[in-house]
């Protein structure tokens, strides 16, 4: 199979030098993500063509956008790559409705097929009561779904999204999330998402390629590279953990609480808005599981799971990664070593992994 | 305030001379302030200095050198006359000539500042959305410049009405050709009994001017709301 996506890259920027290599199949998000200073905007110019690599090759979906070798450098109009920028960067000369034109008009200049239409992108962003307005009067959102909708319209084959989210507050950042959502449903572009949050990889990325000083470290699929105990230390001990494929069963109504099933059990959670039989993802952060040698019923943690202890991972000060294999999937629990030894924890203990509905918040549940 | 027909044959000929000498340099102006601006070249320095030369010099040693260039004698001045018949020594195109060279830096620096404040991100989207460089100086980076183009043109227009030096010297002080306010204002001080004339003059002048910066100050404010700048929510 040929890659939509293949990219072999290097870039020197004074001390800093990206070495990003990457090969991807045609649909789905892609996460890019490291901490800042990793290289993320480097490789995604590179893709948009705002920056040239120094030697290798970008291939998106059959056309060369760069070769060392031939010499190829394909201009960044010609590319057909939509760009959200994490500044909005709409046009403050024009109105919502001008900036929203302006790509889809030398989109069929270009002759590229109209397969996206403007009402429908109204629609899904929400935009209509906003079309006539100045970019200077938008709030912070509003400016990104404008710039969201202004990208699509370009009918990309690719669509680069560089921390849209990044400059806006707690509230407006979910507010948009879920149109990024809505877009990675409703249209088949593949995307690749730049972020340094692991919160917006979990709800939006399908695969993930992570960067650590300008180096490509790790590439593949979301949930494998992120529930790999070996990966932990790249997200960080606030953020590492499981991502566990769930399927949403039911809801109850009375305690707004939804039950998903996953390969070996449930879990119950805070009422997530989405349909039964919805397939989500549900991110379990390692210092949110607690760990006992025997089911709890007198305690207020919903969610207990059988297992037994398959690893423990030493990390860096008092604390001990516990793999606890539940059957078909793994989960881990970060807790410290004094606990651990009064556990008597070893490989093979049986245990209960504990975990509050409360921390599986929205924030931890994708769809 | 009543001023004679000859008077009045003055401030119209000062308008002429300095909105041709504005208006034909205009578009030069845009384009070497988009290179100096955006673009890197060899001995880009040089010509910066040259351009800002008339700026620094004694506006007569500019005539001087146009009148070198230009003049019946001239290189430049000799070619044009034998091929296409034009001549800039006492004629109006001179005065033009000399008031375009002398207005050129204060148009260009406007321009530029303007260039500067415009987002080079806001080019970059457009590229992005499928624009090519020139339709992004067309579309963007040109709308966004308007203001400095309109208060770079006020302040060469202003430039060009108030010059003396360069066009007195290379294009001569000839009554209905070159003969603008201020060679008007100097004839009438050289003259006998010309104090009243001169005064008269001078108001003209400083009307014309004033008024011109007041126009310039409303019509950028204007423009600036217009285009979105300095408001935030």
């Amino acid at each position: 199979m040929t890659a939509f996506i293949d990219i072999d890259i290097k870039k020197r920027l004074g001390a800093f030098e990206l070495a990003a290599k990457l090969s991807l199949p045609a649909h789905g998000v892609l996460g890019v993500f490291g901490r800042s200073g990793a290289g993320k905007t480097t490789f995604i110019n590179a893709l948009a063509g705002t920056l040239t690599p120094d030697t290798g090759h970008i291939r998106v979906g059959g056309a060369t956008f760069f070769d060392a070798a031939t010499r190829t450098n394909l201009a960044i109009e010609s590319r057909g790559v939509g760009y959200v920028f994490q500044d909005g960067r709409l046009f403050p000369h024009l109105d919502v409705k001008q900036n929203l034109r302006y790509g889809q008009m030398r989109a069929s200049r270009r002759q590229r097929a109209q397969s996206i239409g403007f009402d429908t992108v109204v629609d899904v962003l929400g935009l209509g009561a906003l079309l006539a307005r100045r970019s200077s009067n938008l709030s912070g959102g509003e400016k990104q779904r404008v710039a969201l909708g202004r990208a699509l319209l370009t009918q990309p084959r690719l669509l680069l999204m560089d921390e849209p989210l990044a400059s806006l507050d707690a509230p407006r950042k979910s507010e948009v999330i879920p149109y990024i959502e809505r877009l990675r449903h409703d249209f088949s572009i593949p995307i690749v998402y730049v972020t340094h949050s692991v919160d917006e990889v979990t709800r939006l990325a399908d695969h993930l390629m992570i960067l650590v000083e300008g180096k490509t470290v790790v590439t593949g699929d979301l949930v494998s590279v992120m529930s790999d105990p070996l990966h932990a230390p790249l997200f960080g001990r606030h953020e590492a953990g499981t991502v566990l494929d769930c399927k949403l069963e039911s809801h109850d109504t009375h305690f707004q609480i939804s039950t998903l099933s996953f390969l070996d059990g449930y879990l119950r959670v805070p009422a997530v808005d989405l349909a039964p039989g919805t397939p989500v993802r549900v991110r379990l952060r390692s210092r949110e599981v607690a760990l006992s040698t025997r089911r709890l019923d007198d305690v207020s943690i919903t969610n207990q799971l059988a297992g037994h202890v398959a690893e423990l991972i030493e990390r860096q000060g008092p604390y001990i990664d516990v793999v606890v294999a539940l059957g078909h999937t793994s989960i881990r629990a970060l807790i410290t070593r004094e606990s651990c030894e009064r556990l008597g924890l070893v490989p093979g203990t049986p245990v209960w992994a504990l975990i509050k509905a409360v921390a599986l918040d929205r924030r931890s549940v994708a769809a | 305030m009543l001023l004679s027909h000859a008077e009045w044959g003055v401030v119209w000929l000062s308008l002429e001379v300095a909105f041709l000498a504005t208006v034909s340099s205009l578009p030069v102006a845009i384009a070497v302030a988009w290179l100096l601006g955006r673009t890197q070249f060899v001995g880009k320095s040089w010509i910066d200095a040259l351009i800002h030369a008339p700026l620094v010099l004694p506006p007569v040693a500019v005539g001087y050198v146009l009148l070198l260039l230009f003049g019946t004698q001239g290189t430049i001045g000799r070619w044009l006359f034998t091929h296409f018949g034009i001549r800039f020594v006492f004629t109006t195109k001179g005065a033009v000539l000399a008031a375009a060279v002398m207005a050129f830096p204060l148009m260009v620096r406007g321009i530029r500042l303007s260039l500067d404040t415009v987002d080079r991100g806001l080019e970059l989207a457009a590229r992005t959305l499928g624009a090519s460089a020139t339709d992004v100086f067309w579309t963007v980076c040109l709308p966004l410049m308007l203001p400095g183009i309109l208060s770079g043109s006020i302040v060469g227009f202003a430039r060009a009405l108030g010059e003396f030096g360069a066009t007195i010297t290379f294009a001569s002080n000839i009554e209905g050709e070159t003969r603008t306010l201020p060679l008007a204002i100097y004839t009438a001080v050289e003259g006998v009994g010309g104090n009243t004339i001169a005064l008269r003059l001078v108001i003209v002048s400083m009307a014309l001017a004033l008024g011109a910066l007041m126009v310039s100050g409303w019509l950028e404010n204007r423009m600036r709301s217009f285009l979105g700048y300095g408001r935030t929510r």
